[in-house]
């Protein structure tokens, strides 16, 4: 199977001071000389595996950046095949121009996952591993790489295996009672069956909930800062920004009025925009401004209301609040160290949570923190519980979750047994699904391991 | 010295289970069909049990009866009892099982093959199975005539390199103390045939006088009796009782004290033994915190006194056999008549077939039963008819038929030996299909009798037969749909006595059917337009509309499934160069060649992530040609 050779940014947007851009695939060698001159003439063509040059990176003639290449041969690479990685200066800029210049001359863009998914396809690494790896890739902050890396160990695995475990169990016996009617089986008690089913149940639905935080973890959560215009929006920027390790992209935003960065606040990445105020206005041009400003405050995933405490709530104030009363949203009642004018009890009458900062001692942060972990249901998520990673991870338990429940309205229907069995078959079946196994010979297996049968 | 005694279009090997469905299939097809067993009087013998049918297993004898084999039929002319086990526990485990009478059944088929036009049937054992120059089989007799045949089917049961093993003794012998098939093995292996050793046994047989029913448990029959062919129309009486007791805690004692003389302890059988038949040894050893374990008296027939204890197969010496035998209930005084024995045979790897039992190296040759490492008469006969019929059709030069898992369990069975083997004698359960709801006894001529009659073995009487049941099926499935039954306290006294909910306006039958609480025979009252028709027909009608919701689902899968197994897999595939598999399922592919990628996906080491690799390989095989 020839491949195409493939290329793409493998550092996660941003993160790290290094951007690395990866080409896999039979040309990757050549493609990779056309690009990078080495300052010592090396030619990458002819380098052995697991050696590394210094060199510059051009664009044709225009140059780039400085950078070093290093080299994999087949097999013993990432992805099984030809490597070569490009570590240029970081910052997107550079690192996309790099890329750029790598698919001009003969590679093309990977689809996401592609690598990964031809070392796994190679041999390289197995279906969950990669399924992980994927995650580190993409992991932002430190709570999501420890999820991913107990999902490696097998923190999920032990949590789908001891709810597969249990399944099986109960569709063992139901599978021994039916096939061998004279053999001394204990007889199936329904209600026991329900009690096991239902803390299948239990344990799938949080495993499930668990999936939704921790895909705020991967992934961040849209957040839009509004509020009138000094009201100390970029008080709060700033307050963000100074958290540890905070901005990490800064892309100038398509739309004039909205500016676009990832922070992390504690462990949750926040993609930032800041919005044009949202105000009443008899210019069309800016109306327009306006209301696409209040569709985004709506749509977003959580919205930062910036008031200022110094003075009285405006009716544009009192608009924002009433436009938020069923969103997502913390008011950030700023400018506290100042005499307090604010109409705080109309805000907290309809806004659950409210933050108060100051700009002169930094306060705010750690209580901005929580209230947002509260809202995007992070609070509670502890990442050693096990996680489940990936979309094909929680469409697998939220069918065998729905099977589950089936199972436990057929016997609660008065509906034979056999069909339990089937549908409980069923969610084993999506479980297995992690790991590719065969329900029936893992459900036969069990009846011999586990019931005297036979004559 | 040699002769050619004949020549055959369809030579079988045996005469057991597997071999007379062959021979009976092919012979009615239209082949000139020889039929060879070492002995005459072991025509249809049943070594162990005196039944046929229980769960899974009576689903199997519905199917071939309803793809035009024998079984069912000759067992509904010779039960002494007959069950429906699981009544209770739903449809799709509902199965038929009866007691027959040993001698009577084997009699019935002989004559059976005695008087089927095509068909020899001889004495004489196979001592040699050679491939002649013109891809024929020379098949040559201990008494050394020769007969050429186009194909054969190798139907051996235990007889082939039989050994029998009752504790420190051992001798070469087939079943029942007939000769073993000696020479034959060593013939296989020459033709590069991988040959394994497999093992069984089966219990004692003891005087019935001997015994004392008083204090044990009486198992009857059903009323009314359940045929198992869907021909017979007037099925006989039961005219027997099985008895059950139980062993103890002297029993186990015995057992445990003696275990070092078992020749399965002391490492003398190498054969692997059957995971889901486990001698009492076994069970005690393994299961070793059950004070006790059940067995059953069944009668081996009318003319004899000779009783079967079901569950207590051992391979002992015989003085602790009859001491363990004498330490139960009712047994206490009981004389032996034959001892239990253990068996070891030869078999053969059966993922070297395809989906129509031929070897895929040896064209013209196919396997069935335990042959095949699978266990049962009813294994054995199902697969027998299949590889009959394929023997038959390529003869014929006609397609061969390939039934899949989600057709049947013959289909299921034969799959699961020809893809992934198996490692200790196969035992067809209920649970093996993941299609159960759908393969059920009651409508195994709904989903196999168009088969048989297309394959060329149902009568035309008979499929009148079959096409106006389901033509009666389909009217009573309208005449519900279209029946309102008005509300009424008759209706709803009914309703309150089966616990649901009652009805203040008109409602369809079907949704009356559809209640879990209800059907038909407890509705008779109210349904005053009921035709009288054959109650099969509203035993099969309800359980199709009642279990409609996850019958609809199964058939997705099904339909899921079926597209996969379109996808066929060229049989020279070298998987060892295939990049992107894993070892072992390069290894597992190599071995199994499997024809489809639904098949391929079912071997065992063969992950989703290997089936991705050669589904995108199919698609370079397509765009490219074949450049690999």
């Amino acid at each position: 199977m020839s491949e195409r050779t493939i290329a793409a940014i493998a550092t996660a947007n941003g993160i790290g001071g290094v951007g690395v851009i990866r080409i896999s695939g039979e040309n990757s060698k050549q493609v990779a000389e056309k690009v990078f001159k080495s300052v010592s003439d090396k030619k990458i063509t002819e380098m052995k595996g697991y050696t590394a040059t210094y060199g510059k990176v051009y664009d044709g003639d225009e140059l780039i950046d400085e950078a070093v290449a290093l080299v994999f041969n087949a097999p013993h690479s990432y992805t099984g095949e030809d490597v070569v990685e490009i570590s240029c200066h970081g910052g997107m800029y550079v690192t996309k121009r790099v890329l750029r210049a790598v698919l001009k001359n003969g590679a093309v863009s990977a689809e996401p996952g592609e690598f990964t998914k031809r070392a796994f396809l190679n041999g390289k690494m197995g279906l969950t591993e990669a399924e992980s790896v994927m995650d580190i890739i993409s992991a932002r902050g430190s709570q999501s790489a420890r999820a991913a890396l107990s999902c490696m160990e097998g923190k999920l695995r032990q949590k789908i295996d001891s709810v597969r475990e249990r399944l099986v169990n109960c569709a063992a016996h139901l599978s021994a009672w039916a096939d061998y009617p004279e053999d001394d089986i204990p007889q199936v008690n329904t209600d026991n069956l329900i009690e096991t089913l239902t803390e299948c149940k239990t344990e799938l639905s949080k495993l499930l909930k668990n999936y939704d935080a921790g895909k705020v973890i991967r992934e961040g959560v849209d957040t839009v800062i509004a509020g009138r215009p000094n009201v100390g929006k970029s008080t709060l920027m700033n307050l963000l920004s100074g958290c540890e390790r905070s901005i990490v992209t800064n892309i100038p935003g398509t739309t004039r009025d909205v500016i676009e960065e990832t922070v992390m606040l504690g462990e949750i990445p926040l993609n930032l925009s800041d919005t044009a105020g949202i105000r009443s206005t008899d210019d069309p041009v800016e109306s327009i401004g306006v209301q696409k400003a209040k569709e985004r405050v709506m749509r977003a995933g959580l919205v930062f209301a910036v008031f200022d405490s110094s003075q009285p709530l405006s009716d544009d104030d009192r608009e924002l609040v009433e436009l938020l009363k069923d969103a997502p949203a913390v008011a950030v009642i700023n400018k506290t160290d100042l005499e307090q004018q604010l109409d705080v009890e109309f805000i907290s009458q309809r806004l659950k949570h409210i933050v108060y900062i100051s700009a002169l001692n930094g306060n705010g942060a750690d209580e901005l923190e929580k209230e947002v972990a509260d809202i995007v249901g992070t609070a509670n998520l502890d990442a050693s519980e096990g996680i489940l990673a990936t979309e094909r991870q929680r469409v697998s338990a939220e069918n065998a979750l729905n099977s589950v429940c089936e199972a436990i309205d057929t016997i609660k229907m008065g509906i034979t047994l056999d069909a339990v069995t089937v549908v409980i078959e069923d969610a084993i079946n999506s479980l297995l699904e992690l790991t590719g196994e065969r329900v029936t010979e893992t459900v036969v297996d069990r009846v011999f391991s586990h019931f005297c049968v036979g004559k | 010295m040699k002769f050619i005694a004949g020549e055959f279009d369809v030579a079988v090997i045996g005469a057991g289970h597997a071999g007379i469905e062959a021979g009976l299939a092919a012979a009615r097809l239209g082949c000139k069909t020889g039929v060879f067993t070492i002995n005459m009087d072991a025509v249809g013998n049943c070594p162990c049990n005196p039944s046929i049918g229980g769960t899974a297993k009576g689903h199997l004898v519905r199917e071939i009866d309803a793809l035009g084999g024998e079984m069912g039929k000759a067992t509904d002319d010779c039960f002494l009892q007959i069950r429906m086990l699981n009544r209770g526990k739903g449809p799709a485990v509902h199965s038929l099982r009866a007691q027959i009478d040993r001698r009577a059944y084997s009699t019935r088929m002989k004559h059976t093959l005695e008087l089927q036009e095509n068909l020899e049937l001889r004495q004489a054992e196979i001592v040699a199975l050679e491939r002649t120059e013109d891809g024929r089989w020379l098949l040559t007799t201990r008494l050394e005539a020769q007969y050429y045949s186009k194909t054969v089917i190798l139907a051996t049961g235990t007889y082939l390199g039989g050994k029998v093993y009752v504790g420190d003794v051992s001798y070469e012998s087939g079943p029942d103390g007939m000769f073993p098939s000696k020479f034959l093995p060593d013939s296989l292996e020459k033709l590069g045939m991988r040959i394994r050793r497999f093992k069984t046994g089966t219990p004692a047989r003891v005087l019935k006088s001997s015994i004392d029913f008083s204090e044990l448990e009486e198992q009857s029959g059903d009323e009314p009796v359940v045929p198992f062919s869907y021909d017979t129309e007037h099925p006989k009486e039961n005219k027997i009782k099985c008895h059950i007791s139980w062993t103890n805690e002297k029993t186990k004692q015995i057992i445990l004290d003696n275990i070092d003389r078992s020749p399965m302890y002391s490492g003398k059988i190498e054969g692997i033994g059957p995971r889901y038949c486990p001698s009492i040894e076994d069970k005690i050893m393994r299961f070793s915190d059950k004070p006790r374990h059940q067995l059953f008296i069944e009668p081996c027939g009318i003319d004899t006194e000779e009783m079967y204890l079901q569950g207590m197969s051992s391979s002992l010496p015989e003085d602790v056999q009859l001491k363990f035998y004498h330490s139960i209930k009712g047994l206490e005084n009981c004389v032996v008549m034959r001892p239990a024995y253990a068996i070891e045979y030869f078999c053969a790897d059966p993922i070297q077939m395809n989906q129509t039992l031929e070897f895929m190296d040896f064209p013209g040759l196919y396997g069935a039963g335990q042959f095949n490492g699978s266990s049962g008469y009813e294994e054995a006969a199902a697969q027998g008819l299949v590889a009959g019929i394929n023997a038959a059709l390529k003869v014929l030069g006609r397609e061969p038929m390939i039934l899949d898992r989600a057709s049947s369990y013959i289909g299921t069975l034969i799959d699961d030996l020809v893809t992934k083997g198996c490692n200790d004698p196969y035992r067809m359960m209920t649970s093996r299909s993941e299609y159960r709801l759908i393969l059920r006894q009651d409508n195994a001529d709904t989903r196999l009798t168009p088969i048989g009659r297309e394959v060329g073995l149902i009568t035309d009487r008979r499929w009148q037969k079959f096409t106006e049941k389901q033509k009666l099926m389909k009217q009573e499935l309208e005449r519900i749909k279209k029946t309102v039954i008005p509300p009424s306290e008759e209706l709803n006294k009914i309703l309150v006595s089966r616990e649901t909910s009652e009805v203040n306006t008109g409602i369809r039958l079907i949704d009356l059917l559809k209640r879990p609480e209800l059907n038909y025979d407890v509705l008779k009252s109210i349904d005053t337009t009921r035709p009288d028709i054959n109650p099969n027909i509203f035993e099969q009608v309800e359980i199709e509309i009642k279990y409609e919701g996850y019958i609809k689902r199964q058939l997705i899968i099904i339909e899921q499934v079926r597209k996969m197994e379109k996808k066929l897999l060229p049989k020279d595939i070298d998987y060892s160069k295939i990049e992107g598999l894993r070892l072992e399922a390069r290894e597992k592919l190599n071995k199994v060649r499997p024809s489809n990628l639904g098949q391929a996906g079912r071997i065992s080491g063969v992950s989703p992530a290997d089936i991705s690799v050669l589904v995108i390989y199919l698609a370079s095989l397509k765009n490219h040609g074949k450049e690999n």
